[in-house]
């Protein structure tokens, strides 16, 4: 039978491999792939406690349903904002989007 | 680390899956290129989508597969062919910021474990299937439509205001021109 713990294991292994991606990667697009690896891990999380948890449930699909959708829509954003930024600078890379550093 | 782990056909399948899911991370993290990263997340999420199956989610699996592994992934690719992909994705100098990064990510997710295994929280056992004989779709409908409505409602603004935001960010320079 499986349990709550390791689903939460698999999702904490995912979400530190995220921020690790995050922070580090040099590509803008790659940046925001690493974002969505850690809402993923956020969705096992949500879907593990509405399974497992103390009160089973199914409200936990339904958030997972939602938060699915926002993440789509932060990607279509996201992937025009960079775009735009593209055009504008040429430059995929982060750390040439310094433009509001001090 | 699962101690009393019984040897079934589920966690066997949850083994592999994970395994597979965290194969395709790591192979993210330590691709060169920026077109193989792409194709790593569309490993994980199709990964993701069995790991959906297991916690009895099979509706969100499929979203999962047409949403991300499709659309999402798709969309990435589209946009590293439309921006310049064909430099490498290299460390110019040796900066101690990946070290930071690494520190803090792996703090992050040991601070989690730990949590998990040695806070003492009793973490409920694993029980029958709370949902056993329903079709899991007639479930998620009655909860969207009954109790959900309004955020079900407020997503679809979202999305429109979504769709016109990214098509005019995308559109911009050609307008002015």
């Amino acid at each position: 039978m499986l349990a709550l713990e390791q689903f939460l294991t698999l999702a904490a292994i995912l979400f530190a491999i995220g921020l690790y991606g995050a922070l580090t990667k040099k590509n803008i697009i790659i940046v925001l792939v690493s974002v969505e690896l850690m809402l993923s891990a956020v969705n096992i999380n949500l879907l593990a406690f509405s399974r497992y948890g103390f009160v089973p449930s199914i409200n936990g699909q339904v958030f997972t349903l939602f938060a699915m959708v926002i993440a789509a829509c932060e990607v279509a954003v996201g992937l025009a904002i960079l775009i735009s930024l593209y055009r504008n600078r040429n430059t995929t890379n982060v750390r040439d989007q310094d433009l509001m550093k001090w | 680390m699962f101690e009393g782990f019984a040897l079934t056909g589920q966690s066997v399948a949850f083994f592999l899956v994970s395994l597979f899911v965290i194969a395709c991370a790591v192979l993210l993290l330590s691709q060169r290129k920026v077109i193989y990263m792409a194709l790593a997340i569309g490993g994980v999420f199709i990964g993701l989508a069995g790991i959906y199956i297991l916690l009895e989610a099979e509706f969100l699996a499929f979203i999962q597969v047409l949403l991300y592994a499709g659309a999402i992934t798709i969309m990435m690719l589209f946009a590293i062919m439309l921006t310049r992909h064909d430099d490498l994705d290299t460390q110019e100098k040796i900066t101690a910021h990946p070290v930071w990064s690494a520190i803090g990510a792996a703090s992050i997710g040991l601070i989690v474990l730990y949590v998990l295994k040695f806070s003492g929280v009793r973490w409920p056992e694993s029980t029958e299937s709370p949902w056993a004989g329903k079709v899991n779709v007639n479930l998620i409908g009655d909860s969207l439509f009954n109790q959900y409505v309004i955020p079900f409602e407020l997503v679809s603004i979202i999305i429109i205001a979504a769709l016109v935001g990214a098509i005019t960010l995308a559109n911009r320079e050609e307008e002015e021109e």
